[in-house]
């Protein structure tokens, strides 16, 4: 379907496509066997000035918006979910900074993460903060000039890995949600260490860590926005990705299905191409008119936010949900459609399906989507009375 | 350091198929890339502009369509593009390439001029020691590394290379204005970035004609070109490939056999 792209969007797709053709495909099952972070692809990101996408051209970025992003994350998600989550993540922990930094704090960060010299890491869930992101317990408490973090962040995407984080902490208990504020700590700070690496199920070329916080000073000028202002920055952050997620949904089950177009076609059983036969053709037909939906919601999301809308929790999370959902039925029915083929690590699907299970889990699991859908549903039901 | 690359538009040809009757590449519909040898002798360009500063020239002589791989040049990284065109280039063998390529180069001004070793099309090798012949300058081929290049502020320098041997590696060091061919051995050419296919769609592409470089219709194309194809024909595909059966044993000794009669052992 042509959905009227423009000749820039239109070239960092085929970028991002020739990348992931050259540079992800053919190193993909080696990352996700030997769980190794993939430094390499993130120079060539680098190179071709994909970290800068997003970022305003003041700041040494090109200044495109949430569909350009969409684009790119979307063509290296059809290659590798663990490469393009490692990619996405670096956005999700750079919002922050671009939605609530000062124009210090903006010069400072900015230019060196659109160049891609340093990647960044987003540090909200901890072991009882999950879905409950109010169950917060890391702690940040004022002494002078800086602030004194102390507790640990669970399950962070890029830790270890990433020289910038984006971490959200509790600078007045006592005030619950409200007292949450955002810091800016960099890799290196005395008092600030990693975890070991988590082993995962898919996605496991991105590393996960752990962020452990003891008596780790910063300077007081790394709170982003105000105290207090925590749970915004977090929520606003999340508004901005989670369609980056939608991305990551579609891109996988495209890629999974391209693999399921292939296969089908030249696997003969009953002595006719699979393909032949009415079941496999109506399990490919559900399958492209999944993708399609899900892209058509995706983009719009993306283009709805990119005109400057402030209403987009909810699209936002519906997009999310919808292309996410889609991607673990799609992918899991490219394996079926393979059948033993497709159970079997020589063919790129099973990994596919593995690494596809992440995207209903993070960022928001698919049941936090639905309550922040239905909650906006409710508040525009009472508006309209 | 100026730095002229010089690359040739090419049909890919591992989409290539070949008319078994007449014995010609089929190019309808074929896509068309830069010569993949060539891809190396950009990204060592880039390489040494990188390092040293300066400028890098894509060049080509070709149709008007040749222009594309200059943009594909300018999107990895390239300055600037210059296609050498006209219709009285068409059907032009390598010297008459070369005389129009050195005639470009010497109308630009160029300290280090890089070539990919040969064209996949034609496979002649010949093109890049013929420029420097032209062009009067010391050249070295098959280069796989760059030990050192350095250039002043008065244009004197010199470029220490290894070139490929088929019996090893010859190190070799040449004063510049120098001419180098690359080999695939030599580096992995870089992929665009989004800057440089933005800058590759609205960049200028210079073009030259023959008359704008001092050559007459006489000396480059077809008229310029000395070589006559005295036929084109497909080799005959290689057969006489036979699978031994039987153990291991029994294989060993029948390829022994084999190979003593046919004085191989």
């Amino acid at each position: 379907m042509d959905y009227f792209l423009s000749e820039e969007q239109m070239m960092i797709k085929e970028l991002a496509r020739q990348i992931a053709v050259e540079k992800i495909v053919p190193v993909r099952q080696e990352l996700d066997e030997k769980e190794e972070f993939p430094w390499e692809i993130m120079r060539v990101l680098a190179g071709s000035d994909l970290f800068g996408l997003f970022i305003p051209e003041e700041f040494g970025g090109l200044g495109k918006g949430s569909l350009e992003l969409t684009l790119a994350v979307e063509e290296l998600s059809a290659a590798c979910l663990g490469v393009s989550t490692t990619y996405a993540a670096n956005a999700l922990g750079t919002y922050p900074i671009l939605l609530f930094g000062t124009p210090e704090q903006k010069q400072k960060y900015l230019p060196d993460i659109a160049a891609g010299k340093r990647l960044v890491a987003f540090g909200l869930t901890e072991a009882n903060a999950g879905s409950d992101a109010g169950g917060i317990q890391t702690t940040a408490r004022l002494e002078g000039g800086h602030y004194v973090l102390n507790g640990t962040k669970q399950w962070i995407t890029n830790g270890g890995e990433a020289e910038i984080y984006t971490v959200i902490a509790m600078s007045d208990k006592s005030k619950g949600p409200r007292g949450a504020s955002a810091f800016v700590v960099e890799k290196d700070t005395p008092g600030f260490s990693f975890g070991k690496k988590e082993r995962k199920m898919g996605i496991r070329a991105s590393a996960t860590r752990e962020l452990v916080f003891e008596d780790c000073r910063i300077p007081r000028e790394n709170i982003l926005g105000r105290e207090g202002m925590g749970f915004i920055v977090a929520m606003k952050t999340l508004d901005s990705s989670r369609v980056g997620v939608g991305a990551q949904g579609v891109g996988v089950a495209q890629g999974a299905f391209d693999e399921a177009i292939k296969f089908t076609r030249s696997r003969v059983q009953f002595g006719h191409p699979i393909i032949a036969f009415q079941a496999i053709q109506h399990m490919l037909a559900d399958m492209a008119t999944e993708i399609e939906a899900a892209r058509a919601l995706v983009y719009h999301t993306a283009r709805y936010m990119d005109s400057g809308a402030n209403d987009v929790t909810k699209v936002s999370a519906m997009a999310k949900l919808f292309a996410t959902d889609m991607a673990m039925r799609v992918t899991t029915n490219a394996v079926q459609v393979m059948g033993g083929s497709g159970y079997m690590r020589e063919y790129p699907v099973e990994k596919m399906m593995r690494d596809a299970k992440i995207l209903q889990i993070y960022e928001g699991t698919n049941q936090i989507q639905r309550n922040v859908i239905a909650q906006n549903l409710i508040k525009e039901a009472a508006k309209a009375k | 350091m100026r730095i002229a690359v010089c690359i040739k538009q090419v049909p890919d040809t591992a989409e290539v198929k070949i008319n078994r009757e007449t014995g010609t590449l089929v190019r309808e519909g074929v896509p068309s890339i830069i010569n993949p040898y060539d891809m190396h002798a950009i990204e060592a360009a880039l390489g040494l502009r990188d390092a040293l500063g300066g400028k890098v020239t894509a060049i080509t002589m070709g149709p008007p369509q040749a222009e594309a791989a200059l943009r594909e040049a300018i999107s990895m990284g390239v300055d600037d593009g210059l296609l050498v065109t006209g219709r009285e280039f068409a059907g032009a063998d390598t010297l008459a390439t070369s005389r129009a390529l050195s005639g470009a180069i010497r109308a630009i001004g160029a300290d280090l001029i890089v070539c990919g070793k040969q064209a996949i099309d034609g496979d002649t090798a010949q093109v890049g020691p013929e420029v420097a012949e032209f062009l009067d300058i010391p050249h070295v081929s098959y280069v796989r590394k760059i030990i050192e290049a350095e250039i002043d502020h008065e244009a004197r320098g010199s470029i220490k290379v290894e070139r490929l041997m088929d019996e090893g590696v010859d190190v070799v060091q040449a004063e510049l204005p120098a001419l180098i061919t690359v080999v695939r051995e030599l580096n992995t050419p870089r992929l665009p970035s989004l800057r440089g296919k933005i800058n590759a769609k609205k960049t200028e592409i210079k073009k030259l004609s023959a008359a704008e470089i001092g050559l007459t219709p006489e000396v480059v194309g077809f008229n310029g070109s000395p070589t006559q194809v005295k036929k084109i024909f497909t080799p005959a595909p290689r057969c006489g490939r036979r699978v031994l059966e039987g153990g291991l044993e029994e294989q060993v000794e029948a390829l022994v056999k084999e190979l003593m009669e046919k004085k191989c052992l």
